[in-house]
């Protein structure tokens, strides 16, 4: 049996393995280190695939679960394990990984091993929180994230990189302490680190909230929510493609999954007395972030305020659930809800990323970012006049794409919830397009403003892949995003159960 | 027939996936023929459709094509729902869609001269126009076939991706790539609305299914909701009003009208196919569709006689004043689609589809005559500049008068039976509006005479061209161009009268529309007429007969006779002529209050609220507060080992006195 196999690790270790022996062949042989990095990259999407293909969807319990100890002394243990909640997001890190190698192909000149191995470890580490099922394995590897991602940004960074780096070091530190404490706490508690066991640990109100507000942190800076959001612009800015790549459509998801797997479950009363204030960072996210993003300048924190405000439909999908259980006896609106959210993970993952390396193909030709000096770009590069069109279209939301799934789940949903939750969410679909295609109007319509834009080449055949593989999936999640949706539900539904019992 | 209806929906998006990913290979010819024979044999089957409704009694046909998705017991599914109503659409749709793809092969045979030499997006323009009609009439297709609130949202908002490529086509253009946004934007506002009309539905349904929806419609007339404080209104109003809103921006009704008129900035085959025949008017078709949701809240229906009157009539008198050939048609277009509107807010749903089916054709036909014309003039839009263009383009000239008679209709023609059924349902309607309604629809009869034949005579009688040059190169258009006026030109003149006993007052359209007994209005206007030959032989007791004359004869007298009055009462009248030249300042005020003020707002929040206080206060201020505390604290580690004995010595008293005293 296949499930039997010891994939998780294998996903998890394979690149990081593979990361620290492009590490060290150095750049001598720079081609080829590019193509071992590559062949690994693309090893690793192989060998989780397994995940998708033999994963029973009819069940909510852990599967591919390992687990050996780890640091007896402490009960720590070595123990994964994925279920309908973490499993599409694994399969997100290793399928956007091979592209970014890609993506940094002919562009890194400066120490590309070292770009291509950061690149590689940092997915082991990702696809290490998502499966970890011990509180302290889970802590390690998320804080594991912020050595490669840090490099990334400070090496290979902009002019400012120096700001960057800092204060998303700073900022996702912060977060992180918090949680590690209630971690601890709870090992106290419970008298082990496992995360499921955590799930059925009796805590009283307060307990809840203090460690709910904890999670609340180090998670809502990750996604990032609103009012602790100003690290990713600046972030986004001053990193490589590549690295606001990982960023947008990898990193932003553990916020997101944080709250699936620890939040709502472990502290369900808090989360329910607390809801407003998720709701209202939510919404608050959605519109206030969408104005901002309208008078960017710079097309990459234009993008990168466009994903604040995309993220605030995930949160808000996940904490309607309380007022929609509420409402009514239908569990009903709930799901679609949290699924709505996980859907808009996945395709933020794919439209984020394709949106950033849409700028990064201008800025490798130009070297600017500015939407001013662009103008009129389809008349000298149609091909990726007509991505970027699409892929803007798909941020927009348009039905037919994948932006269109989770945004109209969660517009659904909140209705449910609140008439006036769902009337500010949907103003996404004015404020969101208002933003986007104003920016490919000034970019990518108009006549040729400038002698670099007259200048500008088509892609080449390496960017064609990258942004193509994307438009795919793009598409494919739009058209029929059932299978996506029938993984997820076993466990979804047995979360909603799980958090519909008071703990108190 | 599940094939046949697949067909008619996929052959289109074959033709446009080929000529616009294999362009270039396929070369112009080989991108017409494919899209054209895509569109064709979907016309083809869909006459074929219609006739089995027709003659063999075809069932009505609801099925699924596939599951979309399945969340929280919600079904979402992609499936067709064919009966009556969607006949009469697809056969409109695709007949209109294959005549405006063979009039493009004329038009835009010299696409090459729009762009500047050196733009690639210029090459293999005219591929990617066919692959966008084509595209165009997939979505249309999706639109109307529909049978659940998922499929006609996308639909809905796929019609408006093909609007705005289409509009921004020549997207070297400022104006066009402005007025694409632009109806962009405005649509999206209706969209709005209408998702929160589809979740409405969806949280007291729990469907998504039309058959599903209306079956539970009538068990929820008595529901309230609460919106704003205590104030209930009643859910049906409440998804009414909500889904109106999507139709008033896809349907262009006041006061989100304003993308229309910019719309003309795209080439002309697609503002008569896509901005007069088909896509503004799926807002009319999916009020119709939902007759059973809407029978049931008459606060709902006045909404739309109100809104639709207000449209019809003042759209209208813009349409007097405007010099550009399209933009004349174009307001003509938003007062016909009020005019529609109010069919429907009289309850009067097949008089609305009815008047949405001949005013397809005969704007259409207006459309490509213009352009005709354009093409002519060298692509000099200005109705001032033209003039006698009747001597040079007889084909022009004559399919152009049909299309003006059946608009302002003239007895016997499409629109005379089309237009008359709106005036007389809104006449014996009792809801609340229908007053104000009947008045204004009826002035507008004057109205729509009076700018038809305005321009109709500015453009093909008296003398002129006024440019010499112009003159000598005025010639009648290619075959490719006049083949569809004429087609056009037939059911512009016929189908009002064949198709009438059937529509309005015979039973074609029972399974499709609900109307209650109460809102019968249609009815009433059959106890009166019997028949398409009663409203003829009634023509006579008819004002709107009357007024149309008197707005053609005034037309003919100002224009043709006395060009010296018109430009006296311009002056006269200068500032109802400023209000109706600046559309009564809708632009100037939206741009005002929406666009600069969103990005006002923007400005405040970016500035104010992530510069100024998250980061300059919280972030980086607490950056510079631990800087500050640690530049007082240094002080404290001078380095001295007094100061540090001093210290501690200091602390052990303190630490002692704590334990004694407390």
């Amino acid at each position: 049996m296949i499930a039997d196999w010891p994939i998780l690790s294998l996903t998890v270790w394979l690149p990081i393995v593979g990361g620290f022996m492009v590490l060290a062949s150095g750049d001598r042989e720079a081609n080829a280190t590019k193509w071992t990095a590559l062949t690994i990259a693309i090893l690793t999407f192989i060998v989780s695939l397994p995940l998708w293909f033999a994963f029973d969807s009819a069940t909510a319990d852990m599967q591919f679960v390992e687990r050996v100890p780890w640091v007896p002394g402490f009960d720590i243990e070595y123990y994964m394990g994925v279920d309908g909640i973490s499993m599409p997001l694994i399969i997100l890190t290793t399928f956007i990984t091979p592209l970014v190698v890609i993506a940094g192909w002919e562009v890194i000149q400066y120490r590309p091993s070292q770009y291509m191995a950061a690149f590689l470890i940092m997915e082991g580490v990702m696809v290490g929180v998502f499966s970890a099922l011990d509180a302290m394995l889970f802590y390690v590897f998320w804080e594991a994230m912020l050595i490669p991602m840090f490099l990334i940004i400070g090496v290979w960074g902009g002019p400012n990189r120096v700001y960057a780096t800092i204060k998303f070091f700073l900022y996702t530190f912060f977060g992180s302490v918090f949680m590690l404490v209630a971690l601890i706490y709870m090992y106290f508690q419970s008298g082990s680190f496992d995360i499921l066991g955590f799930h059925t640990l009796k805590l009283g109100l307060t307990e809840q909230i203090l460690i709910f507000i904890a999670f609340l942190l180090a998670f809502a800076v990750k996604v990032p929510m609103w009012p602790v959001h100003t690290w990713l612009p600046d972030a986004h800015v001053e990193a490589p493609t590549g690295g606001s790549v990982i960023l947008a459509a990898i990193m932003l998801k553990i916020g997101g999954y944080g709250f699936l797997r620890f939040s709502l479950p472990i502290t369900p009363d808090a989360s329910h007395t607390l809801d407003w204030l998720i709701i209202g960072m939510s919404l608050i996210a959605v519109v206030y972030i969408g104005f901002v993003a309208l008078i960017q300048q710079d097309m990459k924190k234009l993008i990168a305020y466009s994903s604040i405000a995309h993220m605030g439909f995930v949160t808000l999908g996940f904490f309607i659930v309380f007022i929609i259980s509420q409402n009514s006896d239908n569990s009903a609106g709930a799901v679609l809800g949290i699924e709505g959210g996980m859907v808009q993970m996945v395709s933020h993952g794919f439209i984020s990323a394709a949106m950033f390396l849409c700028v990064g193909v201008l800025y490798d030709r130009l070297h600017s970012r500015e939407i001013k000096d662009y103008g009129g770009v389809v008349n000298t590069m149609p091909v990726f006049a007509a991505f970027m069109v699409f892929f803007a279209m798909a941020n927009a939301g348009l039905p037919g794409t994948s932006g269109f799934v989770g945004e109209f789940m969660v517009i659904l949903a909140s209705f449910q919830a609140d008439f006036w939750y769902a009337f500010l969410a949907a103003t996404t679909l004015i404020i969101g397009a208002a933003y986007t295609l104003w920016m490919v109007k000034r970019v990518v319509f108009g006549d040729v403003t400038s002698d670099g834009v007259a200048s500008l080449e088509d892609m080449n055949r390496r960017e064609f892949i990258v942004l193509g593989t994307l438009a795919a999936a793009v598409l494919l999640l739009g058209l029929w995003p059932a299978p996506l949706v029938e993984v997820m539900d076993a466990s979804v539904n047995n979360l909603l159960q799980h958090i519909a019992v008071s703990k108190l | 027939m599940e094939n046949i209806y697949l067909t008619i929906v996929l052959a289109p998006l074959v033709g446009a996936i080929l000529a616009g990913f294999f362009g270039s290979t396929l070369g112009r010819k080989g991108s017409h023929w494919v899209t054209s024979t895509g569109v064709g044999i979907s016309a083809l089957l869909s006459l074929y459709v219609l006739k089995g409704f027709m003659y063999d009694g075809l069932e009505t046909f609801n099925g699924t094509v596939y599951t979309w998705m399945v969340s929280g017991g919600l079904s979402m599914e992609v499936g067709f729902l064919v009966d009556h109503l969607t006949a009469v659409m697809i056969t409109v749709v695709t007949f209109v869609s294959f005549c405006v793809h063979i009039y493009t092969i004329g038009y835009m045979a010299d696409d090459e001269h729009n762009w500047p030499k050196t733009s690639l997006a210029g090459k293999n323009s005219y591929q990617r126009f066919f692959s966008y009609i084509s595209l165009f009439t997939f979505s249309m297709l999706m639109l109307v076939m529909a049978n659940n609130f998922m499929q006609l949202f996308f639909g809905w908002e796929a019609v408006g991706l093909v609007s705005y490529l289409l509009i921004g086509f020549w997207s070297v253009r400022p104006t066009a790539i402005f007025a694409n946004l632009k109806a962009f934007l405005v649509n999206r506002v209706g969209d709005f609305g209408f998702i929160l009309g589809i979740a409405a539905i969806v949280m007291y349904t729990n469907s998504l299914d039309y058959a599903e929806v209306f079956a539970l419609a009538p068990g929820l007339v008595d529901t309230q909701v609460q919106i704003w404080g205590d104030s209930s209104w009643s859910l049906m109003t409440v998804i009414g009003i909500l889904l109106f809103i999507g139709a008033m921006g896809k349907s262009a009704q006041v006061p989100l009208h304003v993308w229309l008129p910019d719309s003309m900035e795209g080439p002309t085959p697609i503002s008569a196919l896509i901005h007069a025949a088909t896509m503004v008017t799926a807002g009319i078709f999916m009020v119709a569709r939902m007759s059973p949701l809407y029978e049931l809240s008459e606060t709902a229906l006045s909404f739309i006689l109100v809104i639709g009157a207000t449209t019809a009539f003042f759209t209208g008198l813009i349409g007097i004043v405007q010099n550009d050939i399209k933009r004349v048609v174009a307001y003509s277009t938003l007062s016909q689609l009020g005019y529609m509107m109010v069919a429907l807010g009289a309850s009067a749903y097949a008089a609305g589809i009815f008047h949405l089916m001949t005013h397809a054709f005969f704007k259409a036909l207006l459309f490509l005559a213009a352009g005709s014309v354009i093409i002519g003039m060298h692509h000099d839009q200005d109705i001032r500049n033209m003039g006698g263009v009747r001597k040079y383009m007889p084909i022009t000239y004559w399919t152009s008068l049909l299309g003006s008679l059946a608009l302002i209709g003239f007895p016997g023609f499409s629109g005379f039976f089309s237009k008359d059924a709106i005036i007389e349902a809104v006449h014996h309607s009792t809801i609340a509006g229908s007053g104000y309604a009947y008045w204004l629809v009826l002035a507008g009869v004057f109205v729509t005479a009076l700018y038809s034949f305005r321009m109709f005579f500015l453009v093909f009688h008296g003398e002129g061209p006024r440019d010499e040059h112009a003159k000598a190169h005025l010639h009648e258009s290619p075959k490719v161009v006049t083949i569809p006026l004429i087609l056009l030109a037939i059911p512009s003149v016929f189908l009002g009268y064949l198709t009438i006993d059937a529509m309005l007052f015979g039973d074609w359209f029972k399974d499709a529309l609900y109307v209650l007994p109460e809102h019968d209005t249609l009815a009433a206007v059959q106890t009166m007429v019997h028949s398409g030959n009663g409203m003829l032989a009634h023509t006579y007791a008819s004002y709107a007969f009357y007024l149309a004359m008197a707005g053609l004869a005034l037309a003919f007298y100002l224009y043709m006779m006395n060009p010296a009055l018109a430009e006296k009462i311009k002056n006269t009248l200068a500032p109802l002529h400023t209000m109706l030249d600046k559309k009564y300042w809708f632009d100037e005020v939206y741009q005002a209050v929406f666009a600069a003020g969103s990005r006002g707002i923007g400005k405040f929040l970016w500035l104010v609220g992530d510069r100024g206080l998250i980061d300059g206060l919280a972030v980086n201020g607490s950056a510079h507060t631990v800087g500050w505390l640690a530049s007082i604290v240094r002080h404290v580690q001078t380095g001295y080992l007094y100061h540090y004995a001093i210290a501690m010595i200091l602390g052990l008293l303190l630490l002692l006195t704590w334990f004694v005293y407390l």
